[in-house]
């Protein structure tokens, strides 16, 4: 290991992320308690499990949103809970997507200008950013919306608004935390689809939390997060 | 009864009845040309369908049969009545998850082997749901409905098993 690579802590691994031993605590409640996990790249990740077992915690922290108190954090073999805000944050701009339950849709902007909004930070032109998001609407059969706001939009369009947002700059890993949650069951559905064929199609990996079993089911792999810790139900041998 | 229904859109020779019953509802389990012309005796024999008249030709698939008054009024009856609801009261995975406990052994180990199983059918439904035909979709929900109310029973059983160990043991 060279001194530049020692100083970086990047260690050779298999795994596109992974977490290791990793506690994490909400003040005096404990929501990790050592939890281990290792994501291949392209793979379809479920992580199931009860509300409050500590699923969407995990998610955080393996997005570099939340700090570990112990554990590690580890994106290509390098390890990201010790770098700093800065970096994390450039981490997520670069290398990460995100949707969440409710779409998190800035209400100021358009549908458009909200795709485009992780090509802005990233400095992209905006004509170039806002050609870029536009693809984005025909692909996911969202054509038509893209002078919309927040408010004109329906659960179902917004969340696919959301979805675009998340994979315009192409990032390694989707994040996706409850992203029908607040659909109905067809609607779910139709953006589950969506998520996995243009994962598929680009090899994006997907870790996706979800407490729903027909949602899980789009997942090549699922885990349970149950009391803090990582169960895995099947060898993670399928995503191969 | 879903050839008297198949006779009663239009009438059909047999192999006409195996293809349509094979497109629509034998996906699984295609059904035998034996027992389509079993099935079509026995409904003749009863006056619930017709057969036509031999017509000319090879092969011995040469007669149309067609529905009777009789048949008509069978599958409209059938049509009308609901299904018995299944409880499953005593499904194979509650004798399980009881016997584990009762013999102290790891009914939350079985939950989760069982848990990976069900979700391993539901990805494959998924799988046939993602191919754009509409009939696999509806009969690919079916399952995954069913799949799916069997794990939540799992998972309220899985966050029970202490209450539940005690219930068996006194």
């Amino acid at each position: 290991m060279s001194i530049a690579t020692k100083a970086l802590d990047v260690q050779t691994t298999d795994y596109l992320i992974e977490a290791r031993e990793v506690v994490f605590d909400f003040g005096e409640t404990p929501a990790l308690r050592g939890a281990n996990l290792s994501i291949r790249e392209g793979e379809i990740l479920a992580v199931m499990g009860p509300s409050g077992s500590g699923k969407s915690t995990l998610l955080h922290c393996l997005a570099g949103i939340l700090t570990p108190k112990q554990g590690e954090i580890r994106f290509s073999g390098q390890r990201i809970d010790t770098l700093s805000e800065n970096k994390r944050s450039e981490l997520r701009r670069n290398s990460f997507g995100f949707v969440f339950q409710f779409g998190q849709l800035v209400p100021e902007l358009t549908a458009e200008e909200n795709v485009a909004l992780p090509l802005l930070l990233d400095g992209l032109r905006r004509n170039e950013a806002l050609s870029r998001a536009r693809e984005w609407f025909e692909r996911l059969g969202i054509e038509g919306l893209e002078r919309r706001r927040s408010g004109e939009l329906s659960g179902g369009q917004a969340q696919r608004v959301a979805l675009a947002r998340g994979l315009v700059a192409h990032p390694k890993i989707l994040f996706a935390d409850e992203p029908t949650g607040s659909l109905d069951s067809l609607t779910g559905e139709l953006v589950m689809e969506l998520l996995v064929s243009a994962a598929r199609q680009d090899g994006t990996t997907v870790v996706l939390v979800t407490h729903e079993p027909r949602v899980a089911a789009y997942a090549s792999r699922e885990v349970i997060v149950r009391d803090g810790l990582v169960t895995s139900l099947t060898s993670d041998t399928r995503a191969l | 009864m879903t050839l008297l229904g198949l006779l009663e859109r239009e009438p059909s020779h047999g192999y006409d009845l195996k293809r349509d019953y094979d497109t629509y509802f034998g996906r699984s389990k295609p059904l035998p040309f034996g027992q389509v012309y079993a099935t079509l005796a026995r409904l003749s024999r009863d006056g619930k369908v017709a057969p036509g008249e031999v017509e000319p030709g090879d092969g011995p698939d040469r007669k149309r049969y067609t529905i009777t008054d009789i048949g008509k009024l069978e599958f409209e009856t059938w049509l009308r009545e609901p299904v018995e609801p299944e409880p499953h009261l005593q499904t194979v995975l509650f004798a399980k998850v009881v016997l584990a406990l009762m013999l102290g052994r790891s009914a939350e180990q079985y939950l989760d082997t069982q848990r990976a199983a069900h979700l391993q059918r539901m990805r494959e439904l998924t799988e046939l749901k993602r191919r754009d035909n509409l009939i696999d979709a509806l009969l690919a929900d079916h399952g995954l409905f069913h799949l799916e109310a069997d794990l939540r029973w799992i998972d309220t059983t899985a966050a029970r098993l202490p209450y539940l160990a005690q219930a068996v043991a006194s």
